[in-house]
């Protein structure tokens, strides 16, 4: 008999030689309590959380925990449904209203992940004759959705506008078109070059999917994201998001103003076969989206957290993702994984939780230790992350 | 030379900047095997043949490419379909 789980031999190996340093597994973390969007206690101690991508810090907004509450009294736990059978409540309606007012478009659809957002929409929309054009750092749902469908996949290089235009123009005339990008891309935290890339995507009659999952509620004058921040929004036929950052909880949509749009209701398989969210979800979501309509107060805050720590980790000598702090994300990119490693236990044990991320989630082969901020993190509380920064990064000899 | 010939000494010259063990390469050649390329210096690979034969090679056309012979062939197959 072959055993089926001798591919995996290679990385088994990898992890017990890692752990048997004694090193704490950066993939097993528990948090024993959550005290607010920005500590939680682990391993029981306290630990200022720099790794959840609750930009927005909804998470313990005492109206959107009010409002799930209230939706779980009046509507029970679970839907026990399809979207399409049982499963749409008027709480599902709602929170697609909300998106709807949100990015001032006329459809909204939402799925029970981010993840199945992308899986839906990209294997539904593209098939077998039709060519989706992506970015080669593209996240692994868009991947994945490149794999549920049959298209023709053609990925080129990350934000080269000039590589994007020329794969275009080779695609069979008459083919269909769907090129998939990222606002913000989540490894090193930088922004694509919309602008161009949406403008050369229309020249050559393509469709756009901008999947914004890192840049809603905090980029572009209403937080709508970069395609609003480069003035392209307009000409973008898809946005994909998630609930499970800026909103607090968890979901993925997307937003269309294409007239046809709610036919995918009824053709898009992850979004038929699997069951709508909960009601207190749907509610805390709704709830969590207005309330981000409403705060410039906040978005500022977060952005001078981002400049912050990005020239203090630079001045202590770290190398980050992006020369000038492009988002909420700050990449320290580590030399290898066992430094990486190191490095992530160091700064856990003085009381930081950051992501280690690692290939092949990560392009090229990096290892990154990767930051997002919260605008819930305090302007003290940011000095005490540089500070964690300058004693971890000496101790593991990261920085002199 | 034949059509062939030609696609096969520009798709030996394309290989070289990339084949960094110094590999004698040959038609029966193993991109994955021999080259051992990873998946990066592959997508490069692939985007310089992309740009010099002017045609698209796809994530699913590339994942049926193995060796050099049929990379040559396939090149000759897209340039037709052109």
């Amino acid at each position: 008999m072959t055993d089926l789980f001798s591919k995996f031999d290679s990385l088994i190996e990898q992890r017990e030689t890692l752990l048997k340093t004694g090193m704490t597994d950066p993939f097993n973390l528990v948090m024993e309590r959550v005290e607010s969007p920005t500590v939680a206690i682990c391993n029981g101690k306290r630990t200022i959380l720099l790794g959840t991508y609750n930009y927005m810090g909804m998470t313990f907004d005492p109206d959107v925990v009010a409002a799930g509450k209230k939706a779980l009294d009046e509507f029970g736990s679970g839907t026990t449904g399809s979207r399409v059978l049982n499963g749409t409540y008027s709480g599902h309606r709602e929170v697609e209203q909300a998106l709807r007012d949100f990015y001032a478009m006329d459809h909204a659809m939402v799925f029970s992940t981010g993840y199945q957002a992308n899986l839906g929409i990209i294997s539904t929309l593209a098939g077998k004759e039709d060519y989706i054009i992506l970015d080669i750092d593209s996240h692994a749902s868009i991947y994945d959705g490149c794999a549920l469908g049959n298209a023709q996949i053609v990925p080129f290089r990350h934000n080269d506008v000039e590589a994007l235009e020329k794969r275009l123009k080779r695609v069979p005339a008459g083919a269909g078109k769907l090129v998939v990008l990222e606002g913000v891309y989540s490894m090193l935290g930088d922004v694509a070059p919309l602008t161009e890339m949406v403008r050369v995507s229309k020249e050559n009659g393509a469709m756009v999917l901008v999947d914004e999952a890192h840049s809603m509620g905090f980029i572009g004058e209403h937080g709508r994201g970069v395609a609003e921040a480069q003035g392209v929004i307009d000409d973008v036929d898809f946005i994909i998001g998630t609930f499970s950052k800026s909103v607090g909880t968890v979901g993925g949509f997307c937003v269309s103003n294409h007239p046809k749009f709610e036919i995918l209701r009824l053709v898009c398989r992850p979004y038929v076969f699997t069951a709508s969210l909960p009601p207190s979800v749907v509610a805390t979501a709704a709830t969590s989206i207005r309330k981000l309509m409403h705060s410039a107060d906040k978005r500022a805050h977060l952005w001078e957290n981002s400049k912050r720590l990005h020239a203090g980790l630079k001045q202590l000598g770290f190398s980050l993702g992006t020369d000038e702090p492009q988002a909420a994300i700050i990449a320290v990119l580590m030399p290898d994984l066992e430094t990486g490693a190191a490095m992530w236990e160091a700064l856990l044990e003085r009381g930081l939780y950051v992501n280690l991320a690692r290939p092949p989630a990560t392009p090229a082969g990096m290892t990154l230790l990767r930051c997002s901020l919260c605008s819930e993190h305090s302007s003290d509380q940011v000095g005490e992350i540089l500070g964690m920064f300058a004693a971890a990064g000496r101790a593991t000899g990261c920085i002199s | 030379m034949t059509d062939r010939d030609e696609t096969a000494a520009k798709i030996t010259t394309l290989i070289e900047p990339f084949n960094k063990k110094g590999v004698a390469v040959t038609e029966g050649t193993r991109f994955a095997q021999d080259l051992e390329w990873d998946s990066l210096t592959v997508m490069d690979f692939v985007a310089s043949v992309e740009d010099e034969f002017d045609i698209l090679i796809s994530m699913n056309r590339a994942a049926e490419i193995e060796t050099v012979a049929q990379l040559i062939d396939a090149v000759g197959q897209l340039q037709s379909e052109r």
